[in-house]
């Protein structure tokens, strides 16, 4: 019965989207009021039946009904409580079923909170957001619908993939999809304004905070997912440039340029016609990123199911959203007015090298996920683009941005002084220098680019410090009044300087772990000792015990620090009887933003036991710096500007539009 | 400047660093990318020993022997053709005997095949042994393993 009104009730979503798809743009063709207030209100109704719809399938799994084929393949009646919840979306069924969840919601909140917009604008970004979910609604009801029942229910269900039976499952797909999903604001945002012919700078105030929220998830999502990779697959390793790990990274990349230009249209009226193609560009991103994990044409731990009927379907609505947004830009976008004029050294400038930049890059990652797929698409040859293609790709098209950045907020709008900007920054760069010296000094015949690497980092963080440090005259002026200056400072400001520092800490994580890592891979006897720089890993032993749904089988160390007792690591292997699957549970040791990692391998027929173990400088950094970012984010949101800025004049002239 | 000028200065950079990011990308897709072979692909193409190549296949029942020092080998098939291969290390959580298994390196003069990665596939549906085995027969089975095709 539950399965069932969650069916009707997705059912009925569908129809409401698709009258939420043609109402409002009729209405606001006609301008007429009735017809474009219509949005609202569907947008409402459509997410309250798809959460209907949800809590279905969650109470389907909480009560374990196994004649509902979705909880049947993927949930067992042992799992513990979270893992029945968290598992709903652990499927491709569930997971799409959150995708329109999602973006229902993001619908019903432009509908909530967009009663300052024009209600033109208004009416055609919902209707925009409802296409997108009225193709999505299609696609679950038509190909995979995950309320599907079997006519003699099973006993017992055949449980979810033990790896992802974790926390990092009721995080990551998430906080991914309020990403991923959250961009399809800016897309109908740029959608309506193409639609309408008009754009200025209150419709970038809008986007912008949009943009901002779905960049926040998708950094702490992207960084959530190589943390659980980290730790749960048991390589030591944090990003593997997998392809569905790629297809989170360009959308990122897209959102973070769409973000920098999105202050310059806001700012300076410029770069209207870039900014819009961003918005298009970021979105389709995100729907290549679904097409490459859902579609099956990938095989990796994310791909759940390959049925060819849901590739070609989802490849339908890529096409049609990709290739009609596209289109319409190229028709409508040369009808948009020019914007305010910059010279190349200046905040804008700056935020088009960085834009420049960005997009190249994303454009490599999208060549090196996608080449192979084309390659065997055309020649049958199978290849595979790894770590090596990105190091020389991506990363040399990563550093000039690194470089500039901490150039572009010293940068005056309009027109800039590099020179000033530069003299400003001559302490930033000494300790650069400094660090670059010292790591040379310290790491003697170690890679040549570890030091640049490390100085680079510095640079950044640095950079970022002197930002607020010329901002609040800190050093020039009395520390009370700097104090003063400092609260008086745009939180935005604090959000940029922040952010930017956070980019740089997560590189600092990044070069210190890939350089100074070590790894050892040994196999251990009870009573066995390793040791790891200042570290002794003494070897106790092994224990084996139940678990709800797995035996597990542990091993003890006792971690001594120069000769002291510091902590016991407890590294298990769980195998999992109902899919005859195992996982490795590593143990992290943290100490400072170092970590120390093991995790078990194999037993041997000489009851020794085979483990890797790792040490690994300043690993922690890495997605510390992405939580900096998102603080930095979350600063910059909570700007006065960002909430109560936006200017109502446009109203009434908008309502009469003098065509 | 006038604002034809900026536009020039602007579309001049775009298209410059564009050609940087393509020469990057020709130039890195020369040099590291790694072509997936069967054991048949292998035996028939006859390639060099030392070419770094992706060997995927299924580990052939019966073949897994653990050495000293973590030392395994075993043989990964197609169901056609048998390669041996020789790696040092831990073996992944899904590696299994008759499960899909890649692994990365290359061909040595002896005819082993020197293995530094070895992936199994995260499967999401556990595929019991005789449809991998029906799989195999049939040569239906590529580098999809676990899958139903």
């Amino acid at each position: 019965m539950i399965a069932e009104i969650g069916h009707y009730a997705l059912v009925l979503a569908l129809g409401l989207a698709l009258i939420q798809s043609a109402v409002p743009l009729i209405g606001a063709r006609l301008h007429d009021d009735t017809l474009m207030a219509v949005a609202g209100p569907t947008a409402l109704a459509q997410f309250a039946f798809i959460a209907v719809a949800f809590a279905a399938l969650a109470a389907c799994y909480v009560a374990s009904d196994f004649s509902v084929v979705n909880v049947f393949e993927n949930s067992h009646s042992a799992k513990p409580l979270i893992y029945k919840i968290t598992g709903v979306w652990g499927n491709h069924e569930g997971s799409m079923l959150l995708w329109v969840l999602i973006l229902a919601l993001f619908g019903a909140l432009v509908a909530l909170a967009g009663g300052n917009l024009p209600a033109t604008l208004k009416a055609n970004v919902l209707a925009v957001q409802s296409w997108v979910g009225a193709a999505f609604l299609l696609f679950i009801l038509g190909t995979s619908n995950p309320f599907l029942r079997i006519a003699e229910a099973p006993f017992e269900g055949r449980d979810l993939n033990p790896i992802l039976q974790d926390i990092g499952l009721a995080v990551h797909p998430p906080l991914l999809y309020l990403g991923y999903v959250g961009l399809s604001i800016s897309f109908s945002f740029a959608i309506a304004a193409l639609i309408e012919g008009r754009i200025d700078a209150a419709w970038a105030r809008w986007v912008r905070p949009w943009t901002l929220a779905a960049w926040m998830f998708l950094t702490l999502g992207v960084a959530m997912g190589s943390y659980w990779a980290y730790y749960e697959l048991g390589w030591g390793g944090w990003w593997f440039w997998d392809p569905v790990e790629n297809a989170s990274l360009m959308p990122w990349l897209a959102a973070t340029a769409l973000l920098h230009s999105a202050v310059v249209m806001e700012k300076r009226n410029a770069l209207k016609v870039w900014t819009i193609l961003l918005a298009i560009l970021a979105f389709s991103l995100s729907l290549i990123g679904t097409f490459l994990v859902r579609s099956g044409v990938l095989t990796s731990v994310h791909t759940f199911a390959s049925d060819p009927t849901r590739g070609v379907f989802i490849l339908a609505i890529l096409i049609l959203f990709i290739g009609g947004g596209l289109a319409l830009y190229a028709w409508r976008a040369p009808m948009l007015k020019q914007g305010g004029l910059f010279a190349p050294i200046s905040r804008e400038g700056a935020l088009v090298f960085n834009n420049l930049f960005l997009t190249a890059a994303c454009a490599t990652v999208f060549v090196g996920t996608l080449y192979p797929l084309a390659l065997e698409a055309l020649t049958g040859d199978k290849i595979s683009v790894g770590a090596p293609f990105f190091n020389l790709t991506f990363g040399p098209l990563f550093v000039p941005i690194l470089l500039a950045m901490p150039f572009g907020p010293l940068l005056a709008w309009k027109r800039g002084d590099a020179l000033g900007a530069a003299q400003r920054l001559i302490a930033a760069a000494g300790l650069a220098v400094v660090a670059i010296v010292a790591v040379f000094a310290f790491n003697g015949g170690g890679p040549v680019l570890a030091p640049f690497g490390i100085g680079l980092a510095v640079f950044a963080i640095t950079g970022a410090v002197t930002d607020l440090v010329e901002r609040t005259g800190l050093l020039r002026v009395a520390p009370a009044v700097a104090w003063t200056r400092a609260r008086g400072l745009p939180r935005s400001a604090w959000g940029t300087a922040i952010a930017h520092f956070g980019v740089g800490l997560t590189l600092l994580g990044i070069v210190s772990e890939s350089t100074w890592g070590i790894e050892r891979i040994v196999s251990l006897k009870p009573s066995d000792v390793v040791s790891m720089r200042s570290y002794d890993l003494a070897f106790e032993g092994l224990t084996t015990r139940q678990g709800p749904n797995y035996r597990q089988l542990t091993a003890r160390f006792i971690v001594r620090h120069d000769g002291q007792i510091l902590d016991v690591m407890e590294p298990s292997k769980r195998t999992f009887a109902t899919r005859n699957t195992s996982t490795t549970e590593a143990a992290l040791l943290s100490r400072g933003a170092s970590q120390l990692y093991i995790s078990l391998g194999d037993t041997n027929a000489d009851g020794s036991v085979s483990v890797r173990i790792y040490h690994k400088p300043l690993v922690l950094f890495i997605w510390l710096g992405a939580v900096v970012m998102v603080i930095g984010g979350l600063l910059s949101l909570s700007d006065r500007r960002l909430r109560v800025g936006a200017p109502r004049p446009a109203r009434k002239a908008s309502l009469q539009p003098a065509e | 400047m006038t604002r034809k000028q900026r536009r020039l200065v602007l579309i001049g950079s775009a298209l410059g660093v564009l050609a940087l990011a393509a020469v990057l990308v020709l130039s890195a897709l020369r040099d590291s990318i790694v072509f997936f072979n069967s054991p048949t692909d292998v035996m028939e193409k006859k390639i060099t020993a030392g070419t770094r190549i992706r060997l995927g296949g299924l580990v052939k029942p019966g073949t897994l022997t653990r050495g000293e020092e973590l030392a395994v080998r075993f043989e990964v098939t197609d169901g056609k053709s048998a390669i041996p291969v020789a790696y040092k290390g831990i073996l992944p959580d899904l590696f299994r005997e008759g499960q899909g298994v890649v692994a990365e390196g290359a061909l040595d003069p002896a005819g082993f095949f020197k293995a530094d990665t070895v992936l199994a596939k995260h499967d999401e549906t556990y595929m019991p042994k005789e449809v991998a085995d029906a799989l195999k027969k049939q040569g239906h089975w590529k580098d999809d393993y676990g899958k139903k095709k």
